[in-house]
């Protein structure tokens, strides 16, 4: 078969149905993905629910979202405190768009986290999933979130080495967890922890039913 | 063209890494681990076969003047049927390498090898290049993520050969991939000749 001409109809045509055939594939197969996409977006979510309460059970009793667009946080209020997926406000991460999942007490301290996004540098700001857990250098599980900042601002919890910038802005992350769970406890009057003073025996309990 | 040397031609005598230098951005941003090199490698290749295929079929009905358009819009659909593919069904691969994914859109190689092969040749021998320059690309990028790797962390493939405290940082980064790509370029054309 012979090259086709150049002509404008020729142009108009081939591109048209190389553009149609092209929108066909991608429909298809955005059809075919979208449902595990989807999937495993939700159990990621749920994984790290889990892991951020250090627990196996646990019993959502609310979702509550915090603030608008970008910066919004969202706060799953449950039987063992809360999970709350946020960012880090400003997001003055390193290679931006970092999110995390922070567990909090009703005392607000900090249960467990886990990254879900990041777009830090592997081997630098990328450490950020593991150096801020307990056995990390720079732990943070246990400490009460809200004021936290690295040992160069004065704070108390080592920056992960040549990373000040990823330490910041995951501690900033960290924080405004804090700032969305508290917020959500003045929507919620019924929230569990209102008022337990004797929380930590109800969980002992809870477990073992 | 006798197939097996179009295969050979993209992995030594032509590869796009070390001797046409296509697609540095990739590689310099990609091979940051040996296995990161190698998934991004096998990534391009899908691409690459799939875009030479389609290309070496369709290329009669393309007039001169399209081509280019056209040749963009088969990539760019092939990349992001692929990125919906790797979302879906290959999450650990997409968590370390989701970013870089969408680049494969304006890689050179790609269109240079639509360009330059495809859009000239018959689909058999479009397709060995395909898998040739592919092969080349991945190999290129393992060997430069395993050289970092291994300088940076002491690992290869996530194995420790020697205490990660003695790696050099700077190997991890984007300047140790500008000085590993330059010494291996300069090994592999002194083992040439």
């Amino acid at each position: 078969m012979k090259k086709l001409e150049s002509t404008w109809y020729n142009m108009v045509i081939v591109l048209t149905l190389i553009a149609v055939c092209a929108g066909a594939a991608l429909a298809y197969v955005n059809h075919l993905t979208e449902g595990p996409i989807k999937e495993i977006a939700e159990a990621n979510e749920a994984a790290a629910i889990k892991a951020v309460l250090c627990t196996d059970d646990v019993v959502i009793t609310d979702t509550i979202t915090i603030g608008e667009g970008k910066d919004a946080a969202t706060v799953y209020l449950t039987d063992k405190g809360a999970a709350v997926k946020t960012s880090d406000p400003g997001n003055k991460s390193f290679g931006g768009g970092l999110s995390i999942m922070v567990g909090l007490d009703c005392e607000f301290h900090v249960l467990g986290y886990s990254v879900l996004t990041s777009n830090e540098t592997p081997g630098l700001g990328a450490k950020a999933g593991e150096w801020f857990q307990k056995d990390g250098k720079g732990n943070i599980i246990g400490k009460t979130a809200g004021k936290l900042t690295v040992s160069k601002d004065g704070g108390e919890v080592d920056a992960i080495t040549a990373s000040t910038i990823t330490s910041r802005a995951f501690l900033a992350a960290v924080n405004n967890a804090y700032v969305a769970f508290s917020a959500a406890q003045g929507k919620e009057v019924d929230a569990h922890c209102a008022s337990s003073s004797t929380k930590h025996n109800n969980r002992k309990e809870e477990n073992h039913e | 063209m006798n197939s097996l040397k179009v295969l050979w031609n993209g992995i030594i005598k032509e590869n796009p890494t070390f001797v046409l230098l296509l697609g540095m951005c990739p590689t310099l941003g990609t091979t940051s681990s040996a296995l990161n090199g190698m998934s991004m490698g096998l990534a391009t290749m899908a691409v690459l076969i799939f875009s030479n295929l389609i290309i070496s079929l369709i290329k009669n009905l393309i007039p001169d003047m399209v081509r280019i358009p056209s040749f963009i819009v088969v990539i760019a659909s092939l990349v992001t049927i692929l990125q919906m593919l790797i979302k879906a069904f290959a999450p650990e691969i997409d968590k370390s390498l989701g970013l870089f994914i969408p680049l494969i859109v304006v890689n050179c190689i790609i269109l240079g090898r639509a360009e330059a092969f495809a859009a000239k040749n018959g689909p058999v021998s479009s397709v060995m290049d395909g898998i040739g320059m592919g092969l080349g690309f991945t190999l290129a990028l393992t060997l430069l993520g395993a050289t970092r790797e291994l300088l940076g962390t002491g690992k290869i493939f996530s194995f420790a050969m020697f205490p990660e405290s003695y790696g050099a940082l700077v190997f991890v980064l984007a300047p140790g991939a500008f000085i590993c790509l330059g010494y291996l370029i300069a090994i592999i054309n002194r083992i040439k000749g």
